[in-house]
């Protein structure tokens, strides 16, 4: 590399403490113009703090931050943007009860008519084949939806330099191949990319270089292109990566959990209608439910989980049991565990300490509270139960659910289903925003739990979770689920292709199967 | 015949509802930036007091409403200090910002009890502002006309305008408006600084408009009413100024009906019934769950930037 080209963005020697964590210690490494650079490192490991620092949202206590050649101090995220640095969050920075435009408008700096924004919206849209409605609410959204929410703000910025904090965890594989593209073709002007993700095959494919960090440190550097997913993940985790332990064959017994023509109407003008949905989770099985967020996939998991009762009963079985017009906590004692998508709020009060939080599912099938009395020691001794076996990183049971970061906190929540030893389980993205080191272990407890003869359901857009993982998958598309395929004869095209909308059609995917490799 | 009776009524109507409606559209911005001022009543006990004794002292009606505006701001910025520097709980703070107005109105307003000012003059000519009955729509005081325009003002600003989109967005996330990069501490003291003279400019429209004099305690709770009134609006300025004019009617009833020796049921009912009617309201609006409210999700929460 010579020396006369000055490094988009240098970190030098970059500091930061919290109380208690140093949470970036002398980081320093370059970002060349138009390169994609890589930011690996486990949750924790510092990450997000980093790529804080240079959208100004947080000071360094040491170190340089040099842009372009020139030393510089990002004040602010205003700052930032005008320096040339876009982002998009891992957590949204999003209004739920504002419109996409009225989203997209909070993060342009300087005003813009709505109409002027909009047809540079349309634009954006266009460009990059994106499926979004300026004028929907946010709060009707889909995570997926609400992620190209971000992409599309920080692409209207024409950002010299873009951070991505895990963008592909809820796109299909031809979304992420249609994301890669126009990253690439960013690149090409010039634009360099600070990419962070936990899919370190995506990182092969993308990427030209890559910063491994590790408690806070930089503890290595390397050419993706060169490396496998294994070698990258055993040098963020600094030792060896278990695989999936799974018994090659498997068997299953008799149907445990069954939709039988579930249909529901959508909520309002933007939830998604169930339209006759039909499959059987067998004992022992895993059975994953693929499909691009938004087209039904909450509704499922209300309908499903027990939090939408819905008629008429036998729609909905758990062994002999109709259950579809039974609560949830009806169906908790049926052996019925589900753990939702959104972890703050809906899988876990955020401001309750970790105890409290198991007595809110386990009250019951871990007797943590008989006679409205609720024993605190068991619920304690349960939480940290949990803790150990999950390998939960907290200060203990009583530390608030809020305090401990995304994958911690999910794996304390699918601890807790898990240990609860449900008959049923129904998980829905069980590793998103997990690092590779969590997200084996959450793996593992899931295949564990069907080997004892529980029936699982996954729902997941992570389409390699849903092949390592599963059994059986089905995909869903605007309410409607796919015929059910053997995990082992699906290819990734005809799971995208469904997911797409070809709805068991062999040979309309087939003919967008060729037209896809023809391009 | 009915014009005699008629139009009295509607000034009166307007008369009442002018000081809830100027009250309750600063609390509304207030609280669309995500915060809870329960000290209206305080400042507008604030208001009322500095108004009436700026008035008395230079004769002259609008220094005293601009000292008004300044007096209750004041308040409100002590207030603002408060909870949004120190972070105190709001409700608690708003609390004892009404115990404070009230103490503090009473003490400075001592020497005022019992004196009278001259009224504010009218905008238009006395032709029109005293014919018997053209004064319906020219006869009020300029305030009216002012609370009118505000209530525009105000839609358009949170509605289309750039300030407004952030406004909301500080009520709507704190977390989310901090991390793009907006001061959700500034905008929220400009938006209590502005609830603060707005309260002021309602304080004063009892003691300079409707009275007017200064007694103690002379907005006699009308600021809870204004609080009230913006749950009722669903944070809506339009629906606001339909609520303020209904909540006028009401009262305005009670003390019509007392006149005219109505004793079908009791004064005390009578008198309850604008709150009667605001919970009936209330229940109504939430038991529709279609129309979907636009109560701000960090309303009364502290904003803590924890990173």
């Amino acid at each position: 590399m010579s020396d006369d080209i000055k490094p988009r963005i240098e970190l030098k020697g970059i500091t930061k403490a919290f109380p208690g964590v140093l949470a970036n210690d002398a980081v320093s490494f370059k970002v060349e113009p138009g390169e994609i650079h890589a930011l690996l490192g486990e949750n924790g490991a510092g990450k997000s703090t980093l790529v804080k620092m240079i959208y100004g949202i947080m000071q360094p206590d040491a170190g340089d931050i040099v842009w372009d050649g020139e030393p510089v101090m990002v004040a602010n995220p205003k700052a930032a943007r005008k320096m040339g640095v876009g982002m998009v969050f891992q957590h949204f920075s999003l209004f739920e009860a504002m419109t996409v435009l009225e989203n997209i408008a909070l993060g342009m700096d300087g005003s813009i008519s709505q109409s002027k924004l909009e047809a540079k919206i349309r634009d954006v849209l266009h460009t990059y084949d994106l499926k979004l409605d300026p004028h929907r609410i946010v709060s009707t959204l889909s995570v997926g939806e609400r992620q190209r929410i971000e992409i599309v703000r920080a692409l209207l910025l024409e950002p010299q330099l873009l951070i991505m904090d895990e963008p592909t965890s809820v796109l299909t594989p031809q979304e992420v191949a249609q994301l890669f593209e126009t990253l690439r073709r960013l690149s090409k002007t010039g634009c360099s990319i600070l990419y962070i993700s936990h899919k370190l095959h995506e990182i092969r494919d993308l990427c030209d270089a890559a910063t491994i960090l590790r408690g806070g440190k930089v503890v290595g550097e390397c050419d993706p292109r060169k490396e496998t997913p294994t070698s990258m993940a055993e040098m963020m985790i600094g030792g060896n990566l278990k695989q999936i332990s799974k018994a090659a064959s498997r068997e299953f017994g008799d149907d445990r959990f069954i939709a039988d023509g579930l249909t529901i109407a959508g909520e309002g003008d933007f939830g998604v209608a169930l339209d006759d949905i039909c499959f059987a989770v067998r004992a022992g099985e895993i059975f994953g439910i693929a499909g691009v967020a938004g087209n039904g996939q909450n509704e499922l998991l209300l309908a499903l989980s027990g939090e939408e009762p819905s008629s008429p009963a036998d729609a909905i079985r758990l062994d002999s049991h109709a259950i579809a017009a039974m609560d949830a906590v009806g169906r908790r004692n049926l052996g019925l565990c589900a753990v939702p998508e959104e972890r703050n709020g809906h899988g876990a009060v955020v401001d309750f300490s970790l105890t409290d939080n198991t007595i809110l599912t386990a009250r019951d099938r871990m007797e943590l509270a008989s006679n409205g009395i609720v024993h605190g020691g068991a619920a304690t001794t349960f939480a940290g139960q949990i803790i150990d076996d999950f390998s939960v990183m907290t200060t203990g049971p009583g530390s608030l659910a809020g305090s401990l970061s995304g994958g911690n906190l999910q794996k304390f929540i699918m601890g807790r289903e898990i240990l609860q030893n449900p008959e049923v389980l129904i998980v829905s993205q069980p590793t998103w925003g997990v690092d590779a080191g969590a997200a084996a272990a959450i793996h593992q407890a899931l295949v564990d739990l069907a080997e004892n003869g529980s029936a699982i359901l996954v729902i997941s857009q992570d389409l390699d979770e849903l092949l390592a993982l599963c059994d059986r998958l089905a995909v869903i598309n605007e309410g409607r689920l796919s015929k059910t395929l053997n995990v082992g004869e699906a290819t990734i095209d005809e799971i995208g292709l469904l997911m797409g909308g070809v709805h068991g059609d062999p040979f309309a995917t087939a003919e967008m199967t060729e037209a896809v490799h023809a391009h | 015949m009915t014009d005699s009776l008629l139009i009295p009524i509607i000034m009166t109507i307007v008369g009442a509802a002018t000081p809830i409606l100027l009250a309750a559209l600063g609390e509304l911005v207030v609280e669309k930036s995500g915060v809870l001022n329960l000290g209206l009543e305080g400042m507008m006990l604030i208001g009322a007091v500095t108004g009436f004794a700026v008035t008395a002292t230079t004769g002259y009606a609008p220094l005293g409403v601009v000292a008004a505006m300044i007096a209750a701001a004041a308040s409100a910025g002590l207030f603002g200090f408060l909870t949004l520097t120190l972070t105190a709980n709001q409700v608690a703070t708003g609390l004892a910002l009404t115990i404070f107005g009230i103490g503090l109105s009473a003490l400075a307003g001592e020497n005022y009890v019992g004196q009278t000012v001259d009224v504010f003059g009218s905008v238009f000519p006395a032709a029109l502002a005293e014919h018997p009955v053209l004064r319906v729509i020219f006869g009020y005081s300029p305030l009216v006309y002012v609370s009118l325009l505000l209530v525009a003002a105000v839609s358009w600003f949170l509605r289309k305008s750039r300030a407004g989109l952030i406004l909301r967005a500080v009520g709507e996330s704190d977390l989310s408006a901090h991390s793009i990069g907006y001061s959700v501490i500034g905008v929220r003291y400009m938006a209590v600084l502005f609830g603060g003279a707005m309260a002021g400019i309602a304080g004063c429209f009892y003691s300079l408009v409707l009275t007017p004099m200064w007694a103690e305690q002379l907005t006699a709770g009308r600021g809870w009413i204004a609080l009230a009134l913006v749950v009722f609006a669903g944070w809506r300025p339009m629906r606001l100024l339909l609520g303020a004019y209904l909540f006028g009617a009401v009262m305005t009833l009670e003390l019509h009906a007392k006149a005219a020796g109505f004793s079908l049921v009791a004064p005390e009912f009578l008198a309850a019934m604008p709150y009667l009617a605001t919970i009936a309201v209330l229940a109504i609006i939430s038991a529709r769950k279609a129309g979907k409210s636009l109560a701000p999700a960090c309303l009364g929460k502290p904003f803590k930037p924890s990173s």
